[in-house]
């Protein structure tokens, strides 16, 4: 990693990750994000991310991205993942267990519908 | 089922009352029936809604739309644009005022309410917290760079004073001043600490801001660093918080790879580095004073004050101890600056409060909303309602050492200010909602069982008022109280109140006197009826 010694270091970083991530947006690349606070992960977000890993493998799919991050505040709805398809806006969903998880793969990732009877509205 | 999606409320003060207050609420009442809207929208009279303008007053949420004067004829174009057609009926709003109290915040947010505020959590659930990259995409350390380079220390200070931040720990005590404190004095060593022990049962939002942002903590106790004059940081996490310890041991190594810890930060003489210290387990550990003694490898026993920490604190050097959500607020406040900040909450506590919703409500979770804000809105709004369409009874604010809140304080706002005049305290902001039944003298019994068990033991007020309460309380829950057992409640309350050492026994009797002053009809039903109105204690039959 670079060392930062300047304002104007931190802004090229800023501006290199920056592009890095248009590049990702403009290239129709699938972000999942699952939060893995405690919450998420005391109502399962582990497992969660264990099918998204194994099914992208099982399928040899390519070009997703999967991260993670902090709670976004919905304890109840966990465990949570957000798709982003390319520029599209994020689709949240909520109370993903594993076979919820393999079907947004399959029905939203893969077919592009969004599985609506786990969305939750923002 | 019913799913609210808007809010109405219709002031109830004196002068809205004159004004035909009634006959506006009786008509908004038959107008949303008539629209069909009875499912989707509640109508509620509250009391003095902060301004007197415009009376009466009907202020619409989620959008915060207030208008005033509304009179009976009004209400049939209000509903119909508002509720039914969803525009706002500008017309009818009330003149766009600067506001005090309860309200201030809407005018904040001009006329509209979103969804939430966020400043402290505005990255979390956003950003992989592992990544310092997506940190800096976000603005990460760009405050840090600007102190650095174009700031001096004091100018950091008084923008912090400006900006009117308090601590949000629980006691609400002005940062800038305390930062001023241990600026001032003119030691070669000096700490900054992070308090995150976090052991008020309930509360977790440092637990979402440590384990959602990490950085942003690193960056917060630099910046404190440089404005004081201190190069040396301990991080105190509670010991059961496993993932942030973990989160924040990346965060730190990665951050001082890119040079934002370690010597000469951002090509300056400036230098910092931060260590982590583990809890284990103790409530006390959460005052500052026991905290520093825990780092220092003691028993983690508060200390006698003064001297303060900012004077005598880590190692007898001047010492900065601030909470986590605290912190997490100063870089936004660098970056933009303190007349900014203040245009969220009100004028005596500006910017968010986190709060964590817990107990009978709909939705629990983590909501950040501009401080000012009543219970009856993150309860109606945020929580979206009571379960089950139960009464609300009361609200126990910030884990244990906070208040009983009782319904007749749901439209004071949640500032540090107005809570203290009402004679509650806000806490660190957790909030558990309960309703109708659940039974007072049982939530008092689990609190004090609780206290009795974290007292530290130094003073004897606290280690055995708390003791003698909780045998008490068990003896009113178990149908064996007498009333005297009142009185002598009163009486250690006070005496611990006035006696103890630390905050933990001085507040340990504040939910006696809470449950004594708002619910003693039901508390002398377990000892001169024998019965538990809400049927939670299991009282045995007269022998
Ligand atoms: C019994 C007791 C427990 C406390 N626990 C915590 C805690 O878990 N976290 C915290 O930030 N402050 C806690 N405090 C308050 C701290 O003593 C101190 O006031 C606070 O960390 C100051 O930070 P602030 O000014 O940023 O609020 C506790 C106080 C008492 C008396
Ligand atoms: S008040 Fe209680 S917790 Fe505080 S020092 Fe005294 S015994 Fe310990």
């Amino acid at each position: 990693m670079p060392t930062i010694k300047s304002l104007d270091d931190l802004k090229r970083i800023r501006e290199e990750a920056l592009a890095k991530r248009k590049a990702k947006t403009t290239s129709g690349q699938v972000q999942i994000t699952v939060a893995m606070g405690t919450c998420g992960i005391a109502a399962g977000a582990r497992d969660t991310m264990k099918a998204i890993l194994e099914t992208i493998a099982e399928k040899n799919l390519e070009g997703i991205i999967v991260t993670q991050t902090g709670c976004i505040g919905l304890c109840e709805r966990e465990p949570i993942v957000q798709i982003t398809v390319g520029d599209q806006p994020k689709v949240t969903y909520g109370k993903v267990t594993p076979e919820v998880a393999r079907r947004i793969l399959e029905e939203h990732v893969l077919k592009g519908q969004v599985v609506q009877d786990h969305v939750v509205p923002l | 089922m019913k799913m609210i999606r808007s809010m109405v409320l219709v002031s109830g003060d004196s002068l809205s009352l004159e004004r035909g207050a009634e006959q506006v609420l009786q008509a908004l009442q038959n107008e949303i029936q008539a629209f069909g809207l009875s499912d989707e929208v509640s109508v509620m009279m509250i009391g003095d809604v902060g301004r007197h303008d415009a009376l009466p007053m009907v202020i619409v949420y989620p959008e915060a739309a207030v208008y005033g004067p509304v009179r009976p004829e009004d209400v049939h174009y209000l509903v119909e644009e508002h509720l039914y057609k969803g525009r706002i009926a500008n017309d009818l709003l009330a003149p766009v005022r600067e506001l005090s109290g309860r309200i201030a915040w809407v005018a904040a947010r001009k006329g509209t309410l979103p969804a939430e505020q966020r400043i402290v959590l505005r990255r979390v659930g956003l950003i992989n917290p592992d990544d310092i990259e997506e940190y800096i995409l976000h603005d990460g350390y760009t405050a840090l760079g600007k102190v650095l380079t174009e700031m001096t220390p004091n100018e950091v200070i008084e923008e912090i004073k400006k900006s009117g931040l308090r601590g949000r720990g629980g006691a609400g005590f002005p940062t800038g001043a305390k930062w001023s404190f241990v600026a001032r004095e003119k030691s070669a060593k000096k700490y900054i600490i992070c308090n995150a022990d976090e052991s008020e049962p309930g509360t977790f939002k440092d637990r979402i801001i440590l384990e959602g942002d990490p950085h942003s903590i690193i960056e917060a106790m630099a910046i404190a660093g440089y404005a004081v004059g201190a190069d040396e940081g301990y991080i105190y996490v509670r010991g059961e918080y496993l993932l942030a310890q973990e989160r924040l041991r990346r965060a730190i190594e990665q951050a001082r790879e890119m040079g934002f810890l370690g010597k000469n930060i951002f090509g300056t003489d400036f230098s910092f580095d931060i260590h982590i210290h583990t809890g284990a387990g103790a409530y006390i550990c959460g005052e500052e004073t026991a905290l520093i003694e825990s780092i220092e490898g003691k028993r983690g026993q508060p200390r006698s004050r003064p001297p303060f920490p900012t004077t005598y604190g880590l190692w007898g050097k001047p010492t900065v101890v601030n909470n986590v959500e605290t912190l997490a607020n100063v870089p936004p406040i660098v970056l933009n600056g303190a007349d900014w900040y203040r245009r969220f909450g009100t004028p005596s506590s500006p910017g968010t409060k986190v709060y964590t919703i817990l107990g009978n409500v709909n939705v629990t979770g983590v909501i950040e909303v501009p401080m000012g804000i009543t219970l009856r809105e993150v309860i109606n709004i945020y929580a979206k309602g009571m379960k089950g369409g139960a009464a609300f009874k009361l609200a126990q604010t910030g884990g244990s050492s906070g208040s009983l809140i009782p319904a007749s304080l749901q439209d004071t706002p949640m500032d540090f200010d107005s809570y203290a005049k009402a004679g509650v305290a806000l806490g660190s902001g957790a909030l558990l909602i309960c309703d109708e039944n659940t039974c007072v003298v049982d939530l008092v019994k689990v609190l004090m069982n609780f206290f009795r068990k974290e007292s530290c033991g130094k003073c004897n007020p606290c280690r055995i008022g708390t003791q003698r309460a909780y045998e008490i309380m068990c003896a009113i829950a178990e149908g064996r109280g007498k009333m005297e057992d009142l009185d002598q409640l009163l009486w250690l309350s006070e005496n611990m109140y006035l006696l103890s050492n630390c905050g933990l026994g001085q507040t340990a009797g504040t939910p006696i006197k809470d449950m004594l002053k708002h619910f003693r009809a039901e508390v002398e039903a377990h000892i001169a009826l024998h019965v538990c109105p809400t049927g939670v204690c299991k009282i045995k039959a007269f022998a």
